[in-house]
């Protein structure tokens, strides 16, 4: 019987820290407050954000890594963190503009922004919003998955 | 299937270092985890079994079995060692999270026999961990 081969990720963390207010202008404003509750105050609220890449490749054996942190590091501050750090999601981000910012579209907005990564392939970003709710994205809209 | 995860910890040094290359080019491509002492972490290593409750005692394995795995294979071997001098297994290569997570896996898979190894995660810092699991595995533990 063959044995599926041997994968090895690196993960990485990042912290950054915004606010957001969910809310659709869609929706009356008695809807926006029972779909979202407290998280439609109208001044919004903030989160430090945990922000979790994970990368894939061989490792190589000149180096030991998958990739070089340096350069994962580099790219995630240039495609991320410098747009998204100490911001207000609704205001400073346009690729979220006419998106509810919530957790799950980030994390779709988030891959899209680090799967152009050239060293290693991305396989999923994961956001802790809290430390009760975290989001998962793989790259594929149907495996979304919230915890 | 059940997924049972236990964590462990460990203390160990390592430097990054590749002695096929140029002193420029290892500052350059490890940084100051080329400093020439060395440096050290606190290692955690999350194991993740996957198998079926047993109808009798409702345990995927016997934890006690996988804890003396755990420090026979890997606490013994590189709990307050240096991990480019003391660990024959990583011997010729560089003692990256990656490298010691593929490593660790190796030695692990044979040993669990309750049960089937599903993923291990080593994190080398709260903000850097490697992950290891077979093809076709999902790479989420619990």
């Amino acid at each position: 019987m063959t044995r599926d081969a041997l994968r090895v990720e690196l993960g990485r963390r990042y912290r950054f820290a915004a606010s957001h207010r969910l809310h659709s202008p869609h929706l009356s404003e008695k809807e926006n407050y029972r779909v979202f509750g407290k998280c439609n105050n109208p001044y919004g609220h903030g989160h430090n954000y945990v922000l979790e890449v994970s990368i894939s490749g061989k490792i190589h054996p000149a180096t030991g890594m998958i990739a070089n942190l340096a350069d994962l590091d580099a790219f995630v501050e240039r495609h991320v963190l410098e747009e998204f750090d100490h911001r207000s999601l609704n205001e400073d981000v346009a690729a979220l503009r006419g998106k509810v910012p919530t957790t799950e579209n980030l994390c779709i907005e988030i891959f899209h922004r680090l799967k152009h990564f050239p060293y290693a392939k991305l396989e999923r970003v994961r956001i802790q919003e809290t430390g009760n709710n975290s989001f998962e994205y793989a790259g594929n809209t149907e495996e979304t998955t919230c915890e | 299937m059940v997924l049972l995860t236990r964590k462990i910890e460990f203390s160990a040094s390592h430097r990054y270092h590749n002695p096929n290359l140029s002193a420029e080019e290892n500052r350059r491509i490890f940084g100051k985890c080329n400093n020439p002492h060395g440096h050290g972490h606190n290692y955690t290593l999350e194991v993740t079994v996957a198998g079926e409750p047993d109808p009798v005692t409702g345990m995927v394995l016997d934890l006690k079995e996988l804890k003396d795995i755990l420090e026979r294979e890997v606490m013994k071997r590189m709990d307050h060692r240096h991990l480019n001098y003391e660990v024959p297994e990583l011997a010729g290569q560089i003692p990256t999270c990656e490298n010691i997570a593929r490593v660790i896996w190796q030695l692990l898979e044979p040993r669990i026999t309750q049960g089937k190894l599903h993923r291990i995660r080593l994190y080398e810092s709260p903000d850097l961990f490697a992950d290891c699991y077979r093809n076709g595995a999902s790479g989420a533990g619990n």
